[in-house]
């Protein structure tokens, strides 16, 4: 029997291992995926020695897998446009898991829970419990099921907090009294409430950080379920996670250059209130897709800046063919990629890739800004807010002091847009009404095929 | 297999630790696979759930066990499928790069 013990100790000993040189491969994406089967292989191994306990019915734990296994599979065939809801969803699985154990865990041992059992315990079920709600709405919002307009009223973070603090009351409670088991189930209905009311004033501009955040929490809460059941493996993935989130939520906030403690405790998206109001007629040059080819075509270094929009008109495919047109008449093309130019953190550049091209041309917002002054056309395709030069200048603007690609400095700026309607956070783009700037007005993917006729017809 | 208070903590903060180290070297390109595999990962959580499913202590420990168990493992499976998808795009202009 205490063989038994060992073994399992042992396979989740190397399980632990695997799963640090996991995410150190995945520093590069030459080793990548490499991380992926040392995954692979701990969880494996983790859930085989998690098979040999001793005394342990398979029935349950057979159907639960295999259940799993048919949700599992589509899920991870999902669109890469997709991904970031797909990521909310699994955000909201991994939540459930965590809180439906830690209630069973209850239930289990009351009244007689020893206080820290309980403290770490409750830090479980509240932490999951948001994040379930949380990132279902979120998901929810991706995926456009649900309105993306964020949805604010007055005293929301009042509400909020208070909801917020009522649940750690509650908590409090049966640290000291375990045995007023009734109190426990309002300790999970007041977080799913919480999840739920945390996501509505958040927009689809803010998702970046909230799928980060989310991330974070998820993590901890699987953290504090190691605590409940002793497992030193589970503590350490959910530290790694939770880690990991925390990371991300604080690029994420940098670059939209939102505080901290804004974004800990989920009140972002108050500056969604900018009016679209004094809409300015001034003169903007605009370009026909001959002429835009002809200038590219005589550019020696081209950057590309991709936003969502991008995306929503499903022209990657067409950049690429850009890409491959351009660098075949030995013009040098770079991507320039905002960190929240997609939906979550590095999903342009999965979208990017996805298009075949080569991740080396992918540079992030500090490695290229360096290189506008040094560039004859700025291309930008569905992206608004990220090129911004009001967030430089304008003390006034609401987005000041968010950090931007400088594409301003570049010799010619290219912008394709389908018309001039203002971007997410409804304020006007002084780039558009500059001397170099060129407007090239319709939809992405039409607009860049025909400039890819252009030019690859124009070569014979 | 009991755990202490502090010994889960001194584990709990080592792992944060390295967690921080090893992820802020993840490169910004990769963050929406760092995001997936992490969910996987996370997803080890799969462990406390077998056991709960599988010991059936009670009714409802049996029943919130084998729906955890379903959505830890969809988290595994459709995690690491979509991570490897993701990875396996990446590639480079020149055929090899130091």
């Amino acid at each position: 029997m205490i063989a038994t013990e060992h073994v399992i100790e042992i396979t989740y000993l190397i399980a632990t291992a695997l799963f640090i040189l996991s995410l150190k491969w995945l520093s590069s994406p030459a080793t990548a995926r490499h991380g992926v089967w040392a995954g692979e292989a701990g969880m494996l191994l983790a859930i085989v020695g998690t098979l040999m306990h001793h005394g342990l019915t398979y029935r349950w734990v057979a159907i639960g897998l295999v259940l799993g296994t048919i949700i599992g599979v589509p899920l991870g065939k999902v669109a890469m446009t997709a991904v970031p809801q797909r990521t909310a969803l699994s955000h909201a699985f991994g939540a459930l898991c965590v809180t439906l154990v830690g209630t069973a865990e209850f239930y289990l041992r009351a009244p007689d829970v020893p206080k820290f059992m309980m403290g770490v315990l409750s830090l479980e079920v509240i932490l999951g419990a948001l994040t379930f709600t949380g990132s279902l709405m979120a998901a929810g919002k991706l995926q456009e099921v649900l309105p993306q307009r964020p949805i604010t009223y007055k005293g929301q973070n009042i509400v909020n907090l208070g909801m917020l603090a009522i649940a750690v009351g509650i908590a409090v409670m049966l640290v000291q009294h375990p045995e007023k088991m009734y109190l426990f189930p309002l300790m999970i209905i007041i977080p799913l409430l919480f999840g739920v009311m945390m996501i509505i004033p958040i927009g689809g501009a803010d998702m970046p950080t909230v799928i980060s955040l989310l991330n974070s929490y998820a993590g901890l809460s699987a953290a504090a379920m190691g605590f409940v059941l002793s497992s030193k493996l589970l503590i350490i993935a959910g530290a790694l996670d939770g880690a990991s989130g925390l990371i991300l939520s604080v690029n994420m906030s940098k670059a939209m250059n939102r505080s901290f403690t804004n974004v800990l405790f989920g009140a972002f998206g108050q500056e969604q209130n900018a009016v679209a109001g004094e809409k300015e007629t001034r003169p903007v040059r605009s370009a026909s897709p001959e002429e835009a080819a002809g200038i590219l075509a005589a550019a020696s270094k081209v950057v590309i800046v991709p936003g969502y929009g991008m995306a929503v008109a499903q022209a990657q495919h067409k950049v690429r063919e850009l890409y491959d047109a351009l660098t075949k008449k030995g013009v040098d093309v770079k991507f320039g990629i905002h960190p929240v130019a997609g939906r979550m953190p590095g999903h342009m550049n999965v979208l990017l890739a996805e298009a075949d091209i080569p991740y080396d041309k992918l540079l992030e917002m500090d490695d290229i800004n360096g290189d506008f002054p040094q560039t004859d056309v700025a291309l930008i395709i569905g992206a608004n807010d990220v090129t911004n030069p009001a967030a430089r200048e304008d003390k006034n603007s609401p987005i000041y002091g968010m950090p931007i690609l400088d594409v301003d400095k570049a010799r010619t700026v290219m912008v394709i847009k389908r018309s001039m309607a203002a971007g997410f956070a409804g304020i006007d783009n002084p780039l558009y009404y500059l001397d170099k700037t060129l407007m090239l007005f319709g939809d992405a993917r039409n607009f860049v095929g025909l400039i890819v006729r252009e030019l690859t017809g124009g070569h014979g | 297999m009991n755990l202490d208070l502090l010994t889960g903590l001194y584990v709990f903060m080592l792992a944060a630790f390295i967690g921080f180290e090893v992820i802020r070297r993840v490169s910004p390109l990769l963050h929406t696979p760092l995001m997936s595999l992490t969910n996987a990962l996370d997803a080890i959580a799969v462990v406390g759930a077998i056991i709960l499913a599988g010991e059936g202590k009670s009714t409802l420990a049996t029943i919130l066990g084998t729906i955890a168990i379903v959505a830890a493992t969809s988290n595994i499976v459709g995690g690491f499928i979509i991570t490897d998808r993701m990875l396996k795009m990446f590639k480079t202009s020149a055929p090899r790069k130091p």
